[in-house]
């Protein structure tokens, strides 16, 4: 029940009294509750538990991360 | 689509490297996450990493750490006529001191399988535009700090829609007054602290600050994927092998956690909730570790909704849970693993939850063989 997963914001929804948003997890789509990521647009990535998105993932981030484990010297 | 990857075989041997020439002791290093728990075991990154590196797992399983009593009052107001009884699927099968919620649900409970706090409020909403229905529902809401900015919208969605049917059996815990508890025991024997990236995802990371400078241990934020594991397990080594010893909290879950957390998350847990002391099953009371419903919603306080007896719940087992929960023992070194616990005979919750440690090693140890072939890294 701990896990937190991403999932691609599809769309959003916010004529309801939640923010809500139709989400993306490898072609699974769920109703979230946007409530916590007001900053989260369509497109973007977010971390999502127990029906909640509560952060969004920084893909640029991701990717320079592992770009520099890229560039780790070979033993 | 996978937004990125973090799993690759070429990253992983990569990382294993680079902690093998960092390694010239032994160390033991604790994880206090379930999700963490389960990613080390299927894809082996404990067999990857050197002898050396010892991996413990501590309270992490909100499911384990569920108190006994707070099982007992769940099946109580389960088996209560005309209630609607919402949890996660992992509680149902946690031993109470006399049955489970499985076997309440067998005897015609009505136990209901949830996945986010909001269902249950969702049914609650329903209920109350029936008219003539008078059933309850009541929300099991455990988890940590992760899990309780969702358990407060359901409690704070109810309040607005002055909602009677609904109420929440409240048993959320804190994971810094936990780690303060095992790390004040001068033998806990740990060198570095691998924190929960989720839950820091929700509360930022400042209290963890002073965990690491009053115990003098390495804490590195820490993902759930083999790629963001092994960058928290080097950091921890690196700072453990570097001389002098500069002892630090750091992000290397950057690309999600920040130092701040999430502020609109914490603005809802502080309006619904207020800490209290909270027993921890296996460990006992700690101070200010759990979360009870402020004054203005305690309307919504099951356990002051439904007169329930609390008689103090007995554990009569051989279950070692207690160390295991603590990091003083690895699962397979209590006596009654995979004898006579396991997980269709779960004597501790850890067995139960598929987020328990020992349920976890139970698991992967017999795919063994097939375990680290998915990540194929000499050792
Ligand atoms: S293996 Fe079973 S008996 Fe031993 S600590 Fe784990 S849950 Fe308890």
């Amino acid at each position: 029940m701990c896990l937190a997963i991403p999932g691609q914001i599809v769309s959003i929804d916010t004529s309801g009294t939640l923010r809500m948003g139709r989400v993306d997890f490898g072609g699974v789509i769920q109703e979230i509750c946007l409530e916590y990521t007001p900053e989260i647009a369509v497109g973007d990535y977010a971390i999502v538990h127990v029906g909640f998105a509560i952060a969004k993932l920084d893909l640029d981030r991701a990717n320079e991360i592992l770009a520099t484990i890229d560039q780790l010297p070979l033993g | 689509m996978q937004a990125t990857d973090f799993g690759n075989p070429n990253h992983v041997a990569l990382l294993v490297q680079q902690i093998r020439a960092k390694t010239t002791r032994p160390w033991t290093i604790m994880e206090v996450c379930g999700g963490q728990t389960h990613a080390i075991l299927r894809y082996g990154i404990d067999q990857l990493l050197p002898d050396s590196i010892r991996i413990v797992h501590g309270p992490g399983c909100p499911v384990c750490v569920t108190p006994i009593e707070t099982i007992d009052q769940a099946i109580q107001i389960a088996s209560t006529p005309g209630v609607i009884f919402c949890t996660f699927g992992d509680m149902l099968r946690v031993p109470g001191s006399d049955g489970d919620l499985m076997q309440a649900k067998s005897r015609g409970a009505d136990v209901r399988i949830i996945h986010s706090p909001m269902e249950a409020y969702q049914l609650a909403l329903a209920e109350s535009n029936q008219t003539g229905s008078n059933r309850q529902v009541v929300l099991f809401a455990i988890g940590f700090e992760t899990t309780a900015p969702a358990t407060a919208m359901a409690i704070r969605m109810a309040k607005e829609k002055n909602l009677d049917c609904f109420s929440a059996l409240v048993c959320h815990v804190l994971v810094p007054p936990a780690l303060e508890a095992i790390f004040s025991d001068e033998n806990h024997g740990i060198d570095g602290l691998l924190a929960a990236g989720h839950v820091c995802t929700i509360t930022g990371y400042h209290s963890y600050d002073a965990i690491c400078n009053r115990f003098g241990i390495p804490i590195a934020i820490t993902g759930f994927e083999p790629v963001d594991l092994l960058r928290g397990i080097w950091n921890v080594v690196e700072q453990l092998e570097s001389q002098p010893r500069n002892d630090r909290v750091v992000n290397v879950y950057e690309h999600i956690a920040t130092i701040q957390g999430n502020a609109h998350a914490q603005q809802t847990v502080d309006e619904v909730f207020a800490l209290c002391d909270q027993t921890w099953r296996g460990i006992g009371i700690l101070p200010q570790s759990g979360l009870k419903l402020k004054e203005k919603y305690a309307l919504y306080d099951a356990q002051k909704r439904f007169s329930i007896r609390s008689d103090r719940s007995t554990e009569a087992s051989p279950c070692r849970a207690a160390d295991v929960l603590r990091g003083k023992i690895r699962p397979v070194e209590c006596p009654a693993f995979g004898s006579l616990c396991n997980p269709g005979n779960p004597l501790g919750a850890p067995m139960v939850s598929n987020e328990g440690a020992c349920a976890a090693y139970y698991l992967y140890q017999s795919i063994k063989e097939d375990k680290s072939q998915d990540l194929e890294v000499d050792r």
